[in-house]
């Protein structure tokens, strides 16, 4: 029994050292948003199994992932909302936020009066129900925007994330940018003091209050209410026009936005000027630093990020529904990427 | 007690240490030692270090987060009132409605039941214990919301309607039912532990009630019950602590509002489901350590309410024996 325990100590210490001899070289760590998971899952395996670069990658959620990448405990980092001025004070300023694909967020109702009729809604009347001073389907805000359509005479029901997530944040920084009210007494933030409505938790516990519940209405990921054949509404942009959440409309967000040359890509794309443009889309981004001490992994991360912006890798992105980078941010990213460092030098090439 | 205990532990140090048993003996007792000390080390660790991580927000809100009704994260401002509220109301939503099920079933089990029912049904409870919190919350959300909604709660709303408790509009996730999911969560373990207690009744006590001329029911209530006494508040305990600290179910089901209402149709929070909920995604550092803060305050409450029970106990304990040894 004894011999038998140790040999298997053994082996286990010769496959730690492995392990460890060949994660210096090609492993990376990585920790951060949940929403991303999947397609970071999808192109970390892809780009495993082309180059052999192990990236291990831990959704616990964007606030975990800015803390784990402030204490470099991880290699780079991951998150929906950007990182704060005091936060990228905490980190010197030594960090990049590199925008990987585009999420978006979309009003989910049940009203089965309505049939096949989809809602339209403009910001401020979306702002005014979750803040609850509308309080009734037939409120004349919801039926100028929706003529012709005959709206129930019962409550809505609000339900938002209980949970902190980024699907919240890029919702309440949408409502902050179209409601005064809103942006005075709410504000955005990954969770926030909801002024009404029940809370449930995720994205498939807003979905099932709102399939329970008559006359709920709750907000879920694009990609969440696409896979799951929810009825949602279509949004009024800043141009004025009534569009409808789909892979196209938010990355037009994207590409409407306007970036300054020296951009940190920290640029919201809520209420995005473009004609096409749906306006509650947000970036999500990885979190590296621009300047590295350890050149090899400065190395695999530029590597990475280089492969991530191909086409092929981008269309990896929209077989799962996430919407790609339109190719001015491709270009912007491609542009920025040769500036990368390890100790205040140059990278090699490749 | 304790004479007995280091007569026991000082033999083997009374042999040889070339013995090689004696060696055996203390490598054993060094182990146990260790075993027994790091466990309260644990605990120690556990509370300094929710301590030191609370310590920002307790700073900055002292002890006005206990009393305070506000939680915005936007303005920085916390407060866990509604958040204590809401883990009491519910654990006690759940003890009483699970404590009279649970004895019920325990003492069905131990007194009236055929032979061949006891194991069984003792089995199938045990089972219930073994459920992860996250499928009874699915099944919360599936199906015993949709029926609390439609028909349990409306009935409720006609009947006991002039009691604010049943007022009010019906969403379905409700502290009721957040109570509910708990109370039948927390059964498996009240029934096994009360049941137990019961077993370890002497038949003696049955027999002399029977023997005076009490009915089987007479006898349950006047002579068993009583004698297990102690012991059936101590299966209570154990429940009502394994209700507080309950997360996964209880947010899914309580519809997690930072508020306090009079109505039990109404949303509310508890401590942990908003530590498991906002954890994750807390960004700023007062926001983290207020939710330590309310870790912390979790397991001062845990604490308390163990004391308490503990007082309980003892003072029912003075009055009966058997209860005393079955915790």
């Amino acid at each position: 029994m004894r011999s038998h325990l140790l040999r298997g100590g053994t082996v286990l210490g010769l496959a730690s050292l492995v392990v460890a001899g060949s994660a210096s070289a090609q492993s990376l760590t990585g920790a951060g948003a949940t929403f991303p998971n999947p397609i970071y899952t999808k192109w970390f395996d892809a780009y495993h199994k082309k180059t052999g670069v192990q990236i291990n990658y831990q959704s616990i959620g964007s606030g975990g992932g800015i803390r784990q990448f402030t204490e470099g405990t991880v290699d780079f980092g991951a998150s929906d909302g950007p990182m704060t001025d005091e936060q990228m004070a905490a980190v010197k300023g030594n960090v990049l936020h590199v925008p990987t694909v585009l999420g978006a967020v979309v009003l989910t109702y049940n009203l089965p009066a309505l049939g096949e009729t989809r809602l339209r809604f403009d910001g401020p009347t979306i702002a005014r129900i979750f803040q609850g001073t509308i309080t009734r389907w037939n409120d004349k805000a919801i039926a100028q925007l929706n003529p012709g359509v005959k709206l129930p005479d019962s409550d809505i029901i609000v339900v938002h994330r209980s949970d902190g997530s980024g699907t919240s944040y890029i919702f309440t920084d949408f409502l902050s940018k179209v409601s005064p009210g809103w942006r005075e007494n709410v504000g955005k933030a990954t969770s926030v003091n909801w002024p009404t409505g029940l809370g449930g938790k995720g994205n498939e516990g807003v979905t099932q209050q709102v399939k329970q519940t008559e006359g709920a209405v709750g907000y879920v990921e694009l990609i969440y209410a696409l896979s799951n054949n929810l009825p949602y509404a279509t949004v009024e942009n800043a141009a004025g026009e009534f569009v409808d959440a789909s892979l196209a409309s938010v990355t037009a967000a994207a590409a409407s936005a306007r970036f300054g040359k020296n951009t940190d890509f920290r640029v919201s794309i809520t209420d995005a000027p473009g004609k096409d443009a749906y306006p509650i889309s947000s970036f999500t981004w990885l979190l590296v630093h621009p300047d590295m001490t350890d050149g090899t992994k400065a190395t695999a991360i530029r590597n990475f990020l280089r492969w991530m912006i191909t086409a092929k890798a981008q269309r990896m992105a929209s077989d799962l529904k996430y919407a790609p980078l339109p190719n001015e941010v491709v270009a912007l990213i491609g542009a920025r990427l040769p500036s990368l460092k390890a100790n205040g030098k140059a990278l090699a090439s490749e | 007690m304790t004479a007995i205990t280091e007569r026991k532990l000082a033999r083997p140090a009374d042999r040889s240490p070339l013995d090689h048993a004696s060696y055996g003996d203390r490598i054993f007792r060094g182990l146990l030692t260790l075993g027994a000390v790091t466990i309260p080390l644990l605990l120690g660790f556990l509370v300094l270090e929710l301590w030191q991580g609370a310590r920002l927000a307790m700073g900055k809100f002292g002890l006005g987060f206990v009393t305070n009704s506000v939680w915005d994260p936007v303005a920085v401002q916390f407060g866990a009132f509604p958040l204590i509220f809401g883990t009491l109301l519910s654990s006690l939503i759940a003890l009483a409605i699970a404590v009279p099920l649970s004895l019920g079933v325990a003492i069905f089990l131990t007194e009236f039941s055929p032979e061949g029912l006891r194991q069984p049904v003792a089995f199938l409870i045990g089972l219930l214990a073994a459920i992860p919190s996250v499928v009874y919350g699915l099944w919360g959300i599936f199906v015993l919301i949709p029926a609390l909604r439609t028909t349990a709660f409306p009935l409720l709303r006609e009947v006991l309607g002039f009691l604010p408790l049943f007022r009010g509009p019906i969403y379905g996730p409700s502290m009721l039912a957040a109570g509910i999911i708990l109370a039948i969560m927390v059964m498996p373990y009240v029934m096994s532990v009360s049941r137990e207690v019961l077993l370890a009744v002497p038949d003696t006590q049955r027999e002399a009630a029977l023997a005076l001329g009490a009915t089987r029911w007479e006898a349950v209530i006047t002579a068993v019950v009583p004698y297990a006494r102690s012991g059936i508040i101590g299966a209570v305990i154990l429940g009502l602590g394994r209700a507080l600290g309950e997360t996964m179910a209880v947010t899914m089901l309580i519809g997690n509002r930072h508020e306090i209402a009079a109505s039990l149709f109404a949303p509310g929070y508890t401590m942990a489901a908003a530590i498991a909920n906002e954890f994750s995604e807390a960004v700023g550092d007062v926001h983290l350590s207020a939710l330590a803060y309310v870790a912390f305050l979790l397991f001062v409450v845990t604490v308390l309410v163990n004391a308490g029970a503990r007082l309980l106990i003892w003072r029912v304990a003075r009055g009966s024996a058997a209860g005393g040894k079955a915790l």
